[in-house]
């Protein structure tokens, strides 16, 4: 360990010795992690002593666990110790003050995906107040979201103002000690998302625009739990075309989801963090765990996500079929470019009778990436009438990326009917000749052939969001061709 | 409106076109024939702009412009239009869509508007029955799960929309039975006008009782070995490709 590490290690002991008054003037601690620094991010944030608790249990089931190795990726080794694992919201003082000192790049990337000004300058972190109308439009939200009784903000202040909703469902279905990344958030996470929608309320509007506003920033170690009670629907959208500014390299989200008796989640997830430059430099490792629990009669949890940014992806989001008749879906259209890295698929679950399942992944690679599909249906003994559908297709760019699909399948009950589909094809020439010949530009043209790939998918989207994860590959995968 | 002079073409080495010259002008309709292997799809793509062959030698002037120089999207927008021989699938990208793109790019570098949903719309009710398309082809994804038959008709209808200048139809009668050969003859020739030329490929003559050349050339060994008007298609067609050679 560095000394700088074991420094702040004395410091942090010594305020510690003090009853760890809260007032520290740091707001961002020097790396390291150790049960004192867990417990300065919990006293900072006010917790009360169970959710320490649990934390300080995370961590040290942490300690025993190693980085998962199975995945098809190449992970450099993460020295854990090396990371800061507490950081206040940035002061505006360093922020860009306009537009102006925004890498030009990064606002031609905002044009093309037709983002409105107002937008580019909250997205890129310029450090103007009240901008545009965040304020009042997210009371209006806020004013609606109310009136039908829905719970929506950020965890701490759920961990605040609903204690006994985040006691009983945080880690009941992400346990912390769920796996090696699990365990790290669970043991550090800093904030995140809480929803709760009450018995038979459908919730008014599509929570995305709302978060967009308000929850964009939200750090490296994210959590977020949604509670759909009997009856109810909900529909989150979890982040945003554009490429966000972060300088945090590792992150490891947990998002946790239930649905009770006859409730509906629909999760949908745009992801286009920093993937590196075109030579795999630099960019964001991305290890996710998602899972959602269908725990009541004729529930439905389905999860769509667009995967275009990070350097490494590595994420399943995953559905326990508990319920009878529940259905868990899954739609994702993973894109690799350059040196990036996915390993992403999903798992079914089937504990219930008459559980459906349905697995839709497109994997799309160019230049030099790699991405995989991985993905289990499990078909539980007492499960009878289980269904699974499952489709996976790959699509090249170029001779020198790869797809690789590991598809595990284990049924324990014989009325399961499972079936799996696979295929992998290049963009053909012929296809691109074709749109040429017809006055269509190779950009456009490609960017058709894509989209009419994971068209599928797009579907499933909402519908403002299938418009802009379209322009969003075709940003992506510029020059990809050719 | 279109020169090729002592044109030499391979395709990895392999030379497929030696020595051919054409010229067409406005408003005419030349056959080209010739038996498998003579290089008849080579000069269709080639005119098309296909990039899998090297043109070592020769010319090609369009509209008195080097028609080599030009990339395929930009020939397709100076209105050289190609119906393939093997339309290529496409999955989930629609049919019009593909096709309301073509136009409006073509459009825009004609300096005219581009035309919105409405307008393509109706553009396209009226140009369908020109081929007599099943309105479910509209909204398919390109080419995907059509007949022969379905695919040809789909191509002659996209020339329809697109109305280029200078049509090639690449063996556009093959596996045709003979009602979609109709057809599709009807719809080639209800585009014929004084401004637009066509270079029908076919190795059959049966096409031609439906669409009348002006002009009949037998390409053979990568170049025109005999030129001369209808009747040397019916010819052909009694005494075969030997007769020639």
């Amino acid at each position: 360990m560095s000394t700088n590490s074991e420094n702040v290690e004395k410091l942090v002991k010594k305020e510690y010795e003090h009853g760890f008054v809260t007032d520290i003037d740091a707001d961002t601690i020097p790396p390291g992690l150790s049960e004192e620094i867990i417990t300065f991010i919990s006293n900072k944030k006010d917790e009360p002593k169970w959710l320490l608790d649990w934390r300080l249990k995370a961590y040290r089931q942490w300690l025993k666990m190693e980085d998962p190795t199975w995945a098809k990726l190449d992970i450099e080794h993460i020295d854990y110790q090396a990371i800061s694992y507490y950081s206040a919201p940035k002061s505006k003082d360093d922020a860009p003050k306009s537009l102006d000192e925004v890498d030009p790049k990064l606002l031609e990337t905002y044009q093309k995906l037709g983002i409105p000004l107002d937008e580019q300058k909250m997205l890129a972190g310029v450090a103007v107040d009240a901008v545009f109308d965040s304020v009042s439009v997210a009371t209006t939200f806020k004013q609606k979201l109310t009136d039908a009784g829905v719970i929506f903000c950020s965890f701490s202040e759920a961990v605040k103002e609903h204690p006994d909703l985040v006691k009983q469902y945080l880690g009941s279905v992400v346990p912390a000690a769920d796996n090696f990344f699990a365990a790290l958030n669970s043991a550090v996470f800093t904030d995140g998302s809480f929803c709760y929608i009450p018995k038979g309320v459908r919730c008014p509007m599509e929570l995305s625009t709302y978060f967009r506003i308000n929850a964009s920033n939200t750090g490296q170690f994210e959590r977020t739990l949604i509670i759909a009670d009997e009856e109810s629907h909900v529909s989150y959208l979890e982040g945003c075309s554009a490429p966000m500014r972060d300088e945090n390299q590792l992150h490891a989200a947990v998002v946790e989801l239930v649905a009770l008796k006859d409730a509906k989640i629909k999760y949908s997830t745009v992801q286009n963090w920093y993937p590196g430059d075109e030579n795999g430099v630099g960019g964001i490792y991305n290890f996710v765990t998602k899972r959602g629990d269908c725990r009541g009669d004729n529930s439905k949890i389905s999860w769509t996500q667009i995967e275009t940014g990070s350097a490494i992806t590595w994420k399943y989001p995953s559905c326990l079929l508990k319920g009878n008749n529940s259905i868990g879906e899954f739609y994702s259209v993973a894109v690799t470019n350059n040196y990036q890295q996915a390993d992403t698929g999903t798992k079914m679950i089937h504990i219930g009778n008459n559980t459906k399942s349905t697995i839709i992944s497109k994997g799309i690679s160019a230049k030099h990436a790699q991405n995989a599909y991985r993905g289990l249906v499990k078909i539980s003994k007492n499960a009878t009438g289980a269904r699974n559908y499952s489709q996976c297709d790959s699509l090249l760019m170029g001779d020198k990326c790869g797809a690789h699909t590991f598809p595990y399948i284990e049924a324990k009950n014989s009325t399961a009917k499972i079936e799996h589909e696979a295929t992998t094809s290049k963009i053909s020439d012929e296809q691109l000749f074709y749109c040429l010949q017809r006055g269509i530009s190779e950009e456009d043209a490609i960017n058709m052939i894509v989209n009419g790939f994971c068209k599928e998918v797009f579907k499933e989207l909402p519908m403002e969001f299938a418009v802009e994860a379209q322009k969003l590959l075709g940003v992506t995968l510029e020059g990809a061709v050719g | 409106m279109l020169d090729i002079k002592d044109l030499y073409a391979s395709v990895e080495d392999k030379k497929i076109l030696e020595g051919l010259t054409l010229s067409v002008k406005a408003g005419e309709v030349h056959a080209i024939m010739g038996p498998n292997g003579s290089g008849k799809s080579t000069l269709a793509n080639i005119l098309a702009g296909k990039d899998d062959y090297q043109v070592t030698q020769g010319s090609i002037l369009y509209e008195d412009k080097n028609l080599l120089e030009l990339s395929p999207e930009e020939r397709a927008r100076k209105g050289v239009f190609l119906a393939f021989q093997y339309p290529v699938e496409i999955p989930g990208v629609n049919n019009i869509y593909l096709l309301k793109a073509g136009l409006n790019a073509i459009r825009k570098h004609n300096g005219e508007p581009e035309l919105d949903a409405m307008e393509f719309m109706s553009l396209v009710k009226e140009r369908m029955k020109l081929v007599q398309m099943n309105e479910d082809l509209l909204s398919r994804s390109v080419n995907e799960g059509f007949s022969g038959g379905e695919k040809k008709r789909n191509e002659v209808f996209q020339m329809a929309i697109l109305e280029p200048k200078l049509a090639i139809l690449d063996e556009t009668d093959s596996g045709l039975d003979i009602d979609a050969l109709k057809i599709v003859a009807d719809g080639v020739n209800s585009l014929r006008n004084k401004d637009r030329a066509f270079i029908v490929v076919t190795h059959y003559q049966r096409l031609l009782n439906y669409i009348k050349p002006d002009y009949v050339h037998v390409l053979g060994k990568g170049k025109i070995i005999k030129s001369g008007g209808p009747k040397l298609a019916l010819e052909l067609e009694e005494k075969g490709y030997d007769w020639i050679n």
